[in-house]
C-alpha cells in the first residue's frame, strides 16, 4: 500500500510552502504558461537565456504542494543548465515519477525525493506540469500547455 | 398505476420504523468495498451515486430475458422488451409527475438533453441580437450548449448573479429577462454549491414575457421531489446515474406542445413513421428524438431506480441527507481554517469547502489514503470557481446510505491532512 509520506516528504512540503525562484527574472527573455484543467493549477515558467544556456529561470502561480515543490525544485535543478542538459533531466525525472525507471535516481540528485509519486498516478500531471512548461518555454511555443 | 404500488414492501416498513440507514446501505453492494485497508467512505455523489442490488439486478435480468430491438419485431421478445421499455416510460413520467409519458423522452443523460433542446427549440427560436439567460451557478453542461448555439446564431449569453453565499440574486435574473430573452436555462440544484433556486418563482417570472424556461435537474431529482407540473418547467433534464440508476440513460422532459412543434434532433431509425428518397415523415412523440436503438438496459435499470427510491419514500431520503448535510456542515465548518463555499439557506446534498494553506488536490489524495472519496477539483463549474476566487473546492456529498459515522470520518481525514501539512 502506498504511504502518504512517501508522496509528501518534508523536503517537498517545505518547498510547496516556501518555493524558490519565485519570480520573473528581470532578464526573461523566453516565457510559457502551464495549466491543469482538472485541478486548476496553473503555473508561468520564465527563462533568461543566454544563446543555448539557462542564465536564469523563475515561476509563478498556484496549484497543489506536489506541482509547487515539483516546479520549486525544477529550477533549482536546471538553472545553469544547457537546453539539452535540461531535456535530459526531464526525461529522466519523467521515467522516476511514472515509475517507468529508478535507473537515473542517483543522478537526479534532490529531484529523487519525488519517486513517491509513481504510486499515486492521479498526480503525475502535478509533478510534471512546471516541467512540460518549461519544455514549452524552451522550444518558445506561444500557446498555453495543458496536462490534459 | 404508481410506481410506489410496485415495490410496497419497504414503504410499509419505513412507516414503522426509523431511518434504517444500515438496512439500505445492504443494498449497495459496493459499499462493502475496501480502499487502501480502510472502509470506503463514498462521499462523491453529486459525481454519481452507486446502484443498488435492485437496479443492477434488473440489468442482468433485461440481458438474461428480455434482450430484443424495440418498436420493430412481431416476435415475443421483441415484445417483450417494447412492453418493459413503455412501462419504464410510465415510471419516469409518474415519478416528476408529467401530464403525459408521451413528454418523457430517453436520452444518454442530462447533457445529451440539454444540447437536444439547444439544438432544436433553440436553434428555431434564437436568432442574431436575441439572449439566452443562464445563471452564475451553472455546470457546464447548461453553460456550454447554451454559447455554441449563441456563437451559430449571433445571439447573446446573459448571466444572472449570484451573492456571497451562492444564492441567486433574484431580483437581478427578473431584471434580465428582456424582449430579447428567448431562453432561461437554469438549475434546479447547483452542483458546486448545493443551492436549490427557487425555480417556481423563477419559471413564473420567466413565463409571465413569455419565456420557456430549461431546467438542469440533474442534481435535484436524486434529493428532492420533483413535479414537473407544479414548476411549470418547459423542459426539465436529469441523468440516471444521479440517482442509483445506470450510466447513459437521462431524461428530458418536454411540454407535450413545445416538443410537437420541434424539428428532431437526430435522424435515424425509430423517430420516422416512413421514409422516402424524396420525403420522410417524422414519428410521433416521444419516438421523434429517439433516433436509433435506445439503451433499452439502461432504462429497464433506470425504472429499478425510480422504483428503489419510490419504495423508501424521496421526502425521507430528502430527510435523511438534510440531516447529515446540516450535521457535516455543522462539524466540518468548525474545523480551524476551513471555509465553505456555498452557504445558501436553502441547499442539498452538497458540502463544498477549502482549507487554508493547503490545496484541494492533496486533501483528495490524503483522504483517499484513508478510504474517503471526495471530488476536488472545479466540479465542472469554473465560473462559480472564478465567482468564488479559487482554483478548486473539495466537495462531500451525500446520498441515502451515508451515515454520521461516515461525516465524523471526514473530519478525522481532515484532521490527518492538518498532521501532514503542519
Amino acid at each position: 500500500m502506498p504511504e502518504l509520506r512517501d508522496l509528501y516528504q518534508e523536503v517537498i512540503l517545505e518547498h510547496s510552502k516556501a518555493p524558490r525562484n519565485y519570480k520573473e527574472p528581470a532578464g526573461t527573455n523566453h516565457k510559457a504558461e502551464g495549466y491543469n484543467p482538472l485541478c486548476g493549477d496553473r503555473f508561468t515558467v520564465y527563462l533568461e537565456m543566454d544563446g543555448d544556456a539557462i542564465r536564469d529561470i523563475g515561476f509563478q502561480g498556484a496549484g497543489c504542494a506536489i506541482s509547487k515543490a515539483s516546479a520549486s525544485m525544477m529550477t533549482q535543478s536546471v538553472k545553469g543548465k544547457t537546453k539539452a542538459e535540461a531535456h535530459r533531466i526531464f526525461e529522466q525525472f519523467h521515467e522516476l515519477v511514472t515509475g517507468h525507471s529508478h535507473e537515473h535516481e542517483a543522478e537526479l540528485g534532490k529531484l529523487a525525493v519525488f519517486s513517491g509519486v509513481s504510486e499515486f498516478p492521479m498526480r503525475v500531471k502535478c509533478a510534471t506540469l512546471a516541467w512540460h512548461t518549461l519544455e514549452a518555454a524552451l522550444e518558445g511555443q506561444q500557446e498555453k500547455v495543458s496536462t490534459e | 398505476m404508481s410506481a410506489a404500488a410496485a415495490v410496497p414492501i419497504r414503504e410499509r416498513a419505513a412507516v414503522q420504523q426509523p431511518f434504517d440507514v444500515e438496512g439500505i446501505r445492504k443494498d449497495f453492494p459496493i459499499l462493502h468495498t475496501k480502499v487502501h485497508g480502510h472502509p470506503l467512505v463514498y462521499l462523491d455523489n453529486a459525481a454519481t451515486s452507486q446502484k443498488p442490488r435492485t437496479v443492477i439486478d434488473a440489468i442482468v435480468r433485461y440481458y438474461e430475458g428480455e434482450n430484443a430491438n424495440i418498436h420493430r419485431g412481431v416476435h415475443y421478445l421483441s415484445q417483450i422488451a417494447t412492453e418493459e421499455f413503455e412501462k419504464a416510460r410510465e415510471t419516469v413520467r409518474a415519478f416528476v409527475n408529467a401530464a403525459q409519458a408521451s413528454e418523457i423522452i430517453f436520452t444518454r443523460g442530462t447533457t445529451e438533453a440539454i444540447n437536444l433542446v439547444a439544438q432544436t427549440y433553440g436553434r428555431a427560436h434564437v436568432g442574431a441580437g436575441d439572449e439566452v439567460l443562464i445563471t452564475a451557478m451553472e455546470h457546464h453542461s447548461n453553460i456550454v450548449p447554451w454559447q455554441m448555439l449563441c456563437e451559430e446564431k449571433g445571439a447573446k449569453l446573459r448571466v444572472a448573479p449570484i451573492n456571497d453565499a451562492g444564492e441567486l440574486l433574484l431580483e437581478e435574473y427578473e431584471k434580465l429577462l428582456g424582449p430579447r430573452t428567448k431562453v432561461v436555462a437554469v438549475a434546479h440544484v447547483s452542483n458546486a454549491l448545493g443551492t436549490i433556486n427557487p425555480l417556481k418563482r423563477m419559471v413564473a417570472m420567466a413565463h409571465k414575457r413569455g419565456i420557456p424556461v430549461v431546467v438542469d435537474g440533474a442534481q435535484a431529482v436524486p434529493h428532492l421531489a420533483v413535479d414537473v407540473q407544479d414548476l411549470d418547467a418547459d423542459f426539465y433534464a436529469f441523468s440516471g446515474h444521479k440517482m442509483y440508476g445506470p450510466t447513459g440513460i437521462g431524461v428530458l422532459y418536454g411540454k407535450h406542445a413545445l416538443l410537437d412543434a420541434m424539428p428532431p434532433y437526430q435522424g435515424g431509425g425509430d423517430m420516422i413513421s416512413s421514409v422516402t428518397f424524396e420525403k420522410t415523415t417524422y414519428n410521433k412523440l416521444p419516438h421523434k428524438f429517439e433516433a436509433g436503438t435506445p439503451d433499452m438496459a439502461g432504462v429497464a435499470g433506470l425504472k429499478a431506480a425510480i422504483e428503489y427510491m419510490n419504495g423508501i419514500g424521496i421526502a425521507k431520503i430528502a430527510a435523511h441527507e438534510h440531516e447529515l448535510l446540516e450535521y457535516a456542515t455543522e462539524v466540518v465548518g468548525a474545523l480551524p481554517g476551513v471555509r465553505l463555499i456555498g452557504t445558501a439557506r436553502e441547499k442539498a446534498g452538497v458540502l463544498s469547502f477549502v482549507l487554508d494553506e493547503v490545496h484541494p488536490h492533496d486533501i483528495g489524495t490524503i483522504l483517499d489514503q484513508q478510504g474517503i472519496a471526495v471530488r476536488t477539483g472545479h466540479h465542472c463549474a469554473q465560473p462559480v470557481m472564478e465567482r468564488f476566487r479559487i482554483p478548486a473546492t473539495v466537495r462531500a456529498s451525500f446520498a441515502v446510505y451515508n451515515t454520521r459515522g461516515e461525516v465524523d470520518a471526514l473530519v478525522r481525514g481532515l484532521r490527518k491532512v492538518r498532521e501532514v501539512f503542519a
